[in-house]
């Protein structure tokens, strides 16, 4: 148990380092969001003082610190001055969109990826393995930019999939969901697999070439139960920890995926807040995310817990 | 398979690539911001052989004029290749302004590479700095130094890039833009390689030829210089290969979003942002190409990476 209290302690350290240095560096910016407003005749400079005053954009730094905090445990997340708006309500609308994608993706990844790996791993120095290593460095090489874009614009010239955003005008029922899910999910799978197929394959050769392996080999436990009873288990450890760090690179690709095919998730809210200097929308994303990124190292730490005696020890 | 893992594929692939793109103002046919306005979009200029090389010249909606015939000249006006004007030569066809791709593509790998470069001895700057030090001195400056390192990987990378750059000016010169970039980019992704080369530290620092030397008196100065800095060399190559893909990718991210160096100076990110309109952009396929010059470095730089990696741990 102490273990998973280090975790816990640990998360909520790394939550409130984020926190702190975000907001510092928000107050150290340049500009804030009546910026743009200054170069406007029609507003006086009082009335932008006026503005800031009210908002409070004024205040001392650590009274800001600690009113923002206030609005977190209210679940507001500051006000959005772009939104004339709580962030929080802003955030709770985006957050679904972006763990749908990123959930089936991981989920899609990770069910072909294991198979794909463990197979490669056990024809190692095989003609179709190497064949299938050369396709995972191809499509590790390909940016997700232009595979989205590529298969954006196939869609719009084949008309067979919608080319963005969550639902066609006037449908909304699930197998219209699910179209839309289609061009999403597969550039974040194909983003993902590559990475996932090699440590996959590096962990269960790994496991392989361990002299309990051979010393079950040598016993004439057959190849079957040798791989999947005593190789895979072994394995499991590091990829339950690349679960937790894939979902980093996942969270941002998702992102940029939500940006280009206009998916309702956190990437557009955040690109569009950063645009207008909107910092309360601006923070609040960047804290949802960190805490996304914790919460599933947490997981991975839960998990690793359950699967690895010598932690519990 | 000693033909697809050895070091010369590719090196066979970014060498050439590297070479065209700091030469550009040499390989590029037209300047980056000339524009042919009344050729936009016009599809890549086909190529004739009878048998010297020769181009037709170009209507005015971009059809081939079989009247007109131009030789392809090479080493004219100082560039490699080109034809005697009126005649047009489009490698890879233009935008919509009527640019020439293929001089652009060229040219925006200036801006691409380089950051991905500069970005990262910048990165391993940091990480060598951070880690020998972290790692020499140990004890409470090592506990605090990799605990705030950690809060770097608190954030998924696109996120701490784009609250980055969220804090910063949003209309700067494309001088400022590229040095901005470079300081952004190279903060996301020093805490790895700060990481092992402070685990390498740790290791060297009990070696007995290292005990010794401090026995003689030798100062961390001389210790570190003498004999943990050579020793990081491996680690500081193979992160380097790792780092450098993924920092030009960072670069093309955020050009595309529109957050980094913007026009008139072109960069593929900001390029493939023009390609956007996927109505249209089946009719002008051509305007990938930045997607996929970035696509051929991409695997130039991971095949390297792989290789190098290979060499240090056989089993992969």
């Amino acid at each position: 148990m102490r273990y998973l209290a280090r975790r816990l302690l640990h998360g909520a350290f790394l939550l409130v380092g984020v926190s702190v240095l975000s907001f510092l560096f928000s107050d150290l910016a340049p500009g804030d969001y009546y910026s743009e407003l200054q170069s406007d005749p029609r507003v006086s400079a009082a009335t932008l003082a006026a503005l800031r005053t009210q908002n409070g954009l004024d205040r001392p730094l650590p009274v800001r610190y600690a009113t923002w905090l206030k609005s977190i445990g209210r679940g507001d997340f500051g006000y959005s001055l772009a939104y004339q708006g709580p962030v929080g309500p802003l955030l709770a609308q985006r957050i679904p969109g972006t763990l749908l994608l990123t959930g089936l993706a991981t989920a899609l990844g990770w069910l072909l990826s294991v198979p794909l790996g463990i197979w490669s791993a056990a024809r190692r120095r095989s003609w179709p393995e190497a064949s299938l290593k050369v396709i995972l460095s191809v499509l590790l090489s390909i940016p997700e930019l232009l595979m989205a874009i590529a298969l954006l614009a196939l869609a719009v010239q084949t008309g067979c999939l919608p080319a963005g955003g969550l639902h066609s005008p006037g449908r909304a029922d699930a197998l219209d969901a699910l179209r839309h899910l289609v061009i999403p999910v597969t550039v974040l799978t194909l983003g993902l697999l590559p990475i996932l197929v090699r440590h996959v394959r590096s962990a269960v050769s790994e496991a392989l070439d361990a002299p309990f392996a051979l010393a079950a080999a040598a016993h004439g436990i057959p190849w079957r139960r040798l791989l999947f009873r005593h190789v895979l288990p072994v394995a499991m450890n590091p990829l339950i920890s690349l679960f937790g760090l894939s979902l980093g690179s996942l969270l941002s690709a998702s992102l940029l995926v939500e940006v280009l095919t206009g998916w309702p998730g956190l990437g557009p809210l955040f690109l569009d807040a950063i645009f207008a200097r909107d910092y309360a929308v601006v923070l609040g994303v960047v804290m949802i995310s960190t805490a996304f990124l914790i919460g599933g190292n947490m997981v991975a730490d839960l998990l690793l817990y359950r699967a690895d005696p010598r932690i519990r020890g | 398979m000693p033909a697809i893992g050895s070091i010369r594929m590719a090196l066979a692939l970014l060498i050439p690539m590297h070479g065209v793109v700091v030469f550009a103002g040499f390989f590029a046919p037209y300047d980056y911001a000339e524009q042919h306005r009344d050729y936009p979009y016009a599809a890549p200029t086909g190529i004739h052989f009878k048998p010297l090389p020769y181009v037709y010249g170009l209507k005015g909606d971009s059809q081939e004029d079989r009247t007109r015939v131009y030789a392809l000249r090479f080493f004219i006006r100082g560039r490699f290749f080109g034809t005697d004007p009126p005649g047009h030569v489009f490698l890879l066809g233009t935008d919509g302004y009527g640019r020439d791709i293929f001089s652009r593509v060229l040219y925006g790998g200036r801006i691409s590479l380089a950051t991905g470069i500069v970005a990262t001895g910048w990165a391993l700057a940091i990480g060598l700095l951070w880690g020998v030090t972290a790692g020499f001195f140990g004890g409470w400056l090592d506990a605090v130094m990799m605990r705030g390192a950690e809060l770097f990987l608190a954030l998924p990378w696109l996120y701490l890039l784009l609250a980055a750059r969220a804090f910063l000016p949003l209309h700067i010169s494309p001088v400022q833009a590229f040095l901005l970039l470079v300081a952004i980019i190279g903060s996301v992704g020093w805490v790895r390689p700060a990481r092992l080369i402070r685990g390498l530290t740790l290791s060297l620092v009990q070696c007995p030829y290292v005990e010794a030397a401090r026995a003689f008196g030798g100062g961390p100065v001389y210790l570190i210089r003498r004999h943990i800095l050579p020793e990081t060399r491996g680690i500081l190559l193979t992160q380097a290969t790792i780092l450098i893909p993924y920092y030009i990718l960072a670069e093309v991210t955020l050009t595309f979003l529109g957050l980094g160096v913007g026009e008139p100076v072109p960069s593929w990110g900001g390029m493939l942002a023009e390609a956007r309109q996927y109505h249209t952009l089946v009719t002008h396929i051509w305007m990938l190409t930045p997607g996929v010059a970035t696509f051929l470095t991409l695997l130039g730089y991971v095949h390297l990476a792989d290789v190098l990696q290979g060499r240090r741990d056989p089993v992969r």
